[in-house]
């Protein structure tokens, strides 16, 4: 039986079932629902949660519990997130297992409590200080919220790594039915964990301190070649566009709703525009655009933000096809017809007139972004 | 497809009510989504809540145009959203608040005394039921069993009970009207 839930709730209780014991958060719009519900919840659960004094010292606190081998995560929403950024990157200098959920809003600096998705640089370019990477998942309904928390706890433990759940308010929000299937959990011994052993084996450090630089850079070599097996195998897309269709769009999470509806437009008056979703922000999908059908002729890039991801489409298609550019800001969305009206202008058609009544962006509005 | 948007004051229970929507045609195996405006508002501000219900998988959460179904349950609410309602739309208006003339000949209105209804039953705060009221008149999305079956979920905890047939009583007051 499916159950209606928020974005927030689905992500809370999957970490719940997912086995997540140790919950530390601190509140802040749009993600408050999920400290909200671990605070109901997880004590009964047989879990901890801690409202911490702030967003660092919550990041902290997970990696004091991801040290001591339990599944741990941590919330909070963009400018929070930009405060967890040094205990991100302790976790990856100390392998540390977690998973982060960044319910995104508008930015820069405090911004607004409405939609965004300008954080796309942060959660796939490191963020902290460090030579390193968080897988970073991007989900695009409720159900697949859900269903990415337990995968995201799982990747987490098998490669040692901080994982992150890219969402933004609008799917943090929304509430939709929801499958609650519990998926079988990767069980995997943590020998290096700071458990406790009663001298029945050496001593176990979690550290990410190395004064030593050959030592240091061993273990830096050690975690790109870690990240080669996360790019090989944990690299996620879907891609619809077949032979015919001549305009790729490049969307992810909830807007990329929004496109499919643009798509729908479009295709009603002939002009044949597919969806690209990258599923994973980090490892990105760069191959998707080596292999698009010969009739391909334009890649536009929807996103809400000036323009972040389009680095990321520039790479995978490293010249081969133009690229544009739509986006909004400030936590103004995107309607299907401004996305629809940007593949007119780009197919030489003339656009047509916004149902919203919002403001259709020009590419000198969006200068810099492109 | 159809496509409803639920408004009023905060404090109104609109997004509830919406939720409520959802929640029944959910249960009918229909794909649905529920999306708050979840900007700064706050007790006799602004709220609204977009509902799809759809055979197919949804694309966009957000009804700003082409809206089948406006749940209006004060003026400002009309203001707003009365000229997005498709032509051949219906429109169910709190009439004990909203005082303005419904000014569009081709849209169906459905007057609905909620608010006051309310009062007889003794709390303001069913008001948002009597607008289920509404769709039990006028569109076949669902039936008084299953508002009842969602509410006794709804209300499963025992302090509640008997909200239940206060919220059935003010949905009938509101039918008979």
């Amino acid at each position: 039986m499916k159950v209606l839930m928020k974005g927030n709730e689905a992500i809370s209780e999957a970490a719940i079932q997912a086995g997540c014991t140790a919950f530390f958060g601190y509140p802040i719009t749009p993600q408050n629902e999920i400290p909200e519900y671990m605070s109901a919840k997880m004590e009964k659960a047989g879990g901890v949660f801690i409202q911490a004094e702030s967003e660092v010292g919550a990041i902290n606190m997970v990696y004091g519990a991801a040290a001591a081998g339990v599944r741990t995560m941590t919330t909070s929403s963009s400018p929070g997130i930009a405060l967890k950024q040094e205990g991100i990157s302790y976790l990856c200098g100390a392998n540390l297992p977690c998973v982060i959920a960044n319910v995104a809003r508008c930015g820069p600096g405090l911004g607004g409590i409405l939609p965004g998705q300008s954080d796309y640089f942060q959660a796939t370019r490191g963020g902290g200080n460090g030579d390193y990477y968080t897988p970073v998942y991007a989900p695009a309904t409720v159900q697949e919220a859900w269903d990415m928390v337990f995968e995201s706890f799982d990747i987490a433990d098998k490669y040692r790594t901080p994982v992150q759940i890219l969402l933004d308010g609008m799917l943090g929000q929304m509430m939709e039915p929801v499958e609650m299937k519990v998926h079988p959990r990767l069980n995997i011994d943590k020998p290096w964990a700071t458990n406790g052993n009663a001298d029945k084996r050496p001593r176990n450090t979690i550290t990410s301190l190395s004064l030593f630089g050959e030592v240091l850079e061993a273990m830096n070599l050690q975690r790109f070649k870690v990240y080669e097996e996360i790019e090989k195998n944990e690299t996620a897309v879907e891609n619809t566009v077949k032979e015919g269709d001549t305009v790729a769009i490049v969307a992810y999470g909830a807007p990329s709703r929004i496109v499919r509806n643009a798509i729908d437009e479009l295709r009603a008056e002939g002009i044949n525009a597919a969806l690209i979703r990258p599923i994973t922000l980090w490892p990105y999908p760069y191959d998707t655009f080596q292999d698009l059908p010969k009739s391909v002729k334009h890649i536009l890039v929807a996103e809400l933000s000036m323009g972040q991801m389009v680095e990321d489409v520039r790479l995978g298609v490293n010249g081969k096809y133009p690229v544009h550019f739509y986006g909004r800001t400030g936590g103004v969305v995107f309607e299907p017809g401004e996305i629809a009206n940007k593949v007119r202008e780009i197919m030489g058609k003339p656009a047509k007139p916004l149902a919203s009544g919002q403001k259709q962006m020009t590419d000198s509005n969006l200068k810099g972004g492109i | 497809m159809t496509r409803m948007v639920f408004s009023g004051f905060g404090g109104q229970g609109v997004l509830v009510l919406g939720e409520i929507v959802a929640t029944i045609a959910m249960h009918k195996g229909k794909e649905v989504t529920w999306m708050p405006s979840y900007g700064p508002e706050m007790r006799g501000g602004t709220a609204n809540c977009s509902v799809i219900v759809a055979d197919t998988a949804i694309g966009s959460p957000i009804v700003q145009s082409d809206i089948d179904i406006l749940c209006a349950m004060n003026g400002a609410s009309v203001d707003k959203f009365l000229p997005r309602v498709k032509p051949g739309g219906l429109v169910l208006v709190n009439s004990t608040i909203v005082t303005q003339k419904v000014d569009r000949d081709d849209v169906e209105v459905l007057e609905i005394n909620a608010t006051d209804i309310a009062g007889q039953v003794g709390n303001l705060r069913v008001a948002n039921m009597v607008m289920l009221a509404g769709f039990l008149k006028k569109t076949d999305l669902f039936t008084l069993d299953d508002i009842t079956t969602v509410l006794k979920q709804r209300f499963a905890g025992a302090r509640s009970q008997d909200l239940i047939p206060l919220n059935i009583r003010a949905i009938e007051i509101g039918m008979g009207e």
